[in-house]
């Protein structure tokens, strides 16, 4: 499914977080949304997916503007995993996970065999499968944090809207996670802290600096050192890895003393 | 289905057992014999005073009992998703607070007693202050830290009204019975109040169950929620006016009976499981049973001297309380 922001603009209490955005994510691509703290990632990916309305500017389902849709049609097209959405449940897993299947339920009827069928599978996906019967409170912050991917990928959405889901993830979690989102062939579109992953498994990359668009296409297109260091306020050297990928060397923050006497890899 | 089955008739059979104790007792047979002659069966009736006392008195308060205990218990539980708070009971929107200042209004004051009378008054207080805190609450996204805290500055609000009302205006023996009122007691039930109870107490369980997926999708947060396509506004809007009328309807006639809303949804989340399409139906049925037993005790512990039924559901409550909290690590 495509994603269309048209001129989006978002505010919070007289504070402008999203400043005309546009942008346009391709049936089955997956992009990156990278920008530093506080320059209206998560704003804009909750603005995409329908749980804010923007002050102006029009969010478009393959062409189609979602402003007036209901809360249920929405979440039939698309899923949305919150950055930290901890809780103190006592759900099991597997119970969360089907929360996901909430938009295809009616109010009367408890989960079918189809609703059953579909949170095994999502749990089969991020390899949560031995966990299905353990309290949410006894998960782990990376279960956790798989466990709200397959409560996504069991709305069986078109499109995943993603707010830094490696977070809580060892190195191992991580790859496997991007992988996975990459297999989907769904539209994903995915807030990242780390660039080198972003590089390596995104098609294409969207930067946000004070709310505003300020570059997008290829990781290797958009990721510059005058880039990082406009941005990120970081001094970085961009190479290609051994696997041909775009990655980020650091040397360290920029503005500040230590610059000199820090190691040069 | 089956458990669910049991703990129905666990149920029936502790309405058909509370009505038979009491300061004047009657056995089984006696009791169908009651049931039989009021229902127009060719049975012979017990003499008139006792028959009376069991089908006017008696019956009625138990009946009650076990309507109220099902409102306040799925009241705690809803709120306690709502608000996602564990300590979160049926009182905590101020509506109890509303109807005892509604109450004492009337008792003491005696401001429109003859028109709405001790349950009227409950009632109208318990609508003010729900209406206050709905005014309150106007353009916010009703997220659940605001409702807590809005519901208590309410609550203290009518708290202190009501206060002032018994402490400038009452003499000892109003104060006296109004007390036995706030702590809770079953005795003013009769069968117009109990008809009351027995229309609004059904639907808003039902309304409530209605809203089980969007209970479960609540406790990960308003976005959470919201994705999953639960329209979470109109949801809590929804849940906060089954849950004040329920409450209302309660305790505009047997006052605020503590810790049922409270303890029952611990206990029987930890018997049952979190998920709200199975929790409230069982939180239903074990606050009426634990409602209609403590009521018992209230009636038979300090014959013939009653006790406050709110006296007794804390007694045994804080103990079960402690218990559950202990079983799921806690405490």
């Amino acid at each position: 499914m495509r994603i269309t922001a048209e001129e989006l603009s978002w505010s919070v209490a007289g504070t402008p977080v999203v400043r005309g955005v546009s942008a346009d994510i391709a049936p089955g691509e997956t992009v990156g949304l990278l920008g530093p703290n506080g320059s209206g990632k998560s704003s804009l990916l909750r603005c995409l997916a329908g749980l804010r309305a923007p002050d102006t500017g029009a969010v478009r389902y393959d062409g189609e503007p979602v402003r007036d849709w209901s809360a249920r049609r929405i979440a039939r097209h698309v899923a949305f995993a919150a950055q930290d959405p901890g809780a103190d449940s006592d759900l099991k897993a597997a119970d969360v996970v089907g929360l996901g299947r909430t938009p295809f339920r009616d109010r009367w009827h408890g989960p079918d065999a189809t609703d059953r069928a579909v949170v095994a599978a999502a749990l089969e996906r991020v390899g949560l499968t031995a966990l299905a019967g353990r309290s949410w409170k006894a998960l782990s912050g990376g279960e956790r944090q798989r466990a709200h991917l397959a409560r996504a990928l069991a709305q069986q959405p078109y499109a995943l809207l993603l707010d830094e889901p490696t977070n809580h993830l060892d190195v191992r979690h991580q790859l496997e996670l991007m992988e996975l989102l990459t297999g989907t062939g769904q539209t994903v579109l995915v807030a990242l802290h780390d660039l080198s992953l972003a590089a390596r498994y995104c098609d294409r990359l969207l930067l946000l600096h004070h709310g505003r668009l300020i570059a997008s296409g290829t990781p290797a297109a958009v990721l510059t050192a005058e880039r990082l260091a406009g941005v990120f306020e970081v001094d970085a050297e961009l190479t290609t890895d051994a696997l041909g990928h775009p990655a980020v060397t650091y040397r360290g923050p920029l503005g500040t003393p230590a610059e000199a006497s820090r190691p040069t890899p | 289905m089956f458990l669910f089955l049991l703990a129905a008739l666990a149920l029936a059979g502790s309405v058909a057992a509370a009505t038979r104790i009491g300061t004047s007792g009657v056995g089984w047979a006696g009791l169908a014999r009651v049931l039989g002659a009021h229902l127009g069966l060719d049975v012979e009736p017990l003499p008139p005073l006792t028959d009376s006392l069991i089908w006017d008195l008696r019956l009625p308060r138990v009946l009650m009992a076990a309507l109220v205990g099902a409102s306040l218990a799925v009241c705690g539980t809803v709120l306690q998703a709502v608000t996602r708070n564990a300590l979160a009971d049926p009182y905590l929107l101020g509506v109890s607070s509303g109807a005892s200042a509604g109450t004492v209004t009337v008792v003491v004051l005696g401001v429109g007693a003859g028109a709405l009378g001790v349950t009227g008054g409950a009632l109208a207080g318990a609508l003010l202050s729900f209406g206050l805190l709905l005014l309150l609450l106007r353009r916010t996204g009703l997220d659940s830290g605001r409702i807590v805290l809005t519901g208590v500055v309410v609550g203290q609000l009518f708290t202190a009204l009501t206060s002032l009302v018994l402490m400038a205006s009452a003499d000892a023996d109003t104060t006296r019975a109004v007390t036995h009122w706030l702590l809770g007691s079953m005795a003013p039930a009769r069968w117009d109040t109990v008809v009351v109870c027995a229309i609004v107490t059904p639907l808003g369980l039902v309304a409530a169950w209605l809203c089980s997926n969007a209970l479960d999708g609540l406790a990960f947060g308003a976005d959470t929620a919201a994705s999953l396509g639960i329209g979470v506004r109109r949801t809590r809007m929804l849940l906060l006016v089954v849950t004040a009328a329920l409450t209302a309807v309660a305790v505009a006639t047997v006052g605020a009976i503590g810790f049922v809303g409270l303890i029952v949804p611990h206990g029987v989340r930890f018997l049952a499981g979190p998920l709200h399409r199975v929790l409230l139906p069982y939180a239903a049925l074990a606050g009426a049973v634990f409602l209609v037993w403590t009521d018992a005790m209230a009636r038979i512990a300090f014959a013939p001297r009653e006790v406050p039924v709110g006296v007794i559901t804390a007694l045994l409550g804080v103990p079960l309380f402690l218990l559950v909290l202990r079983k799921r690590g806690e405490l």
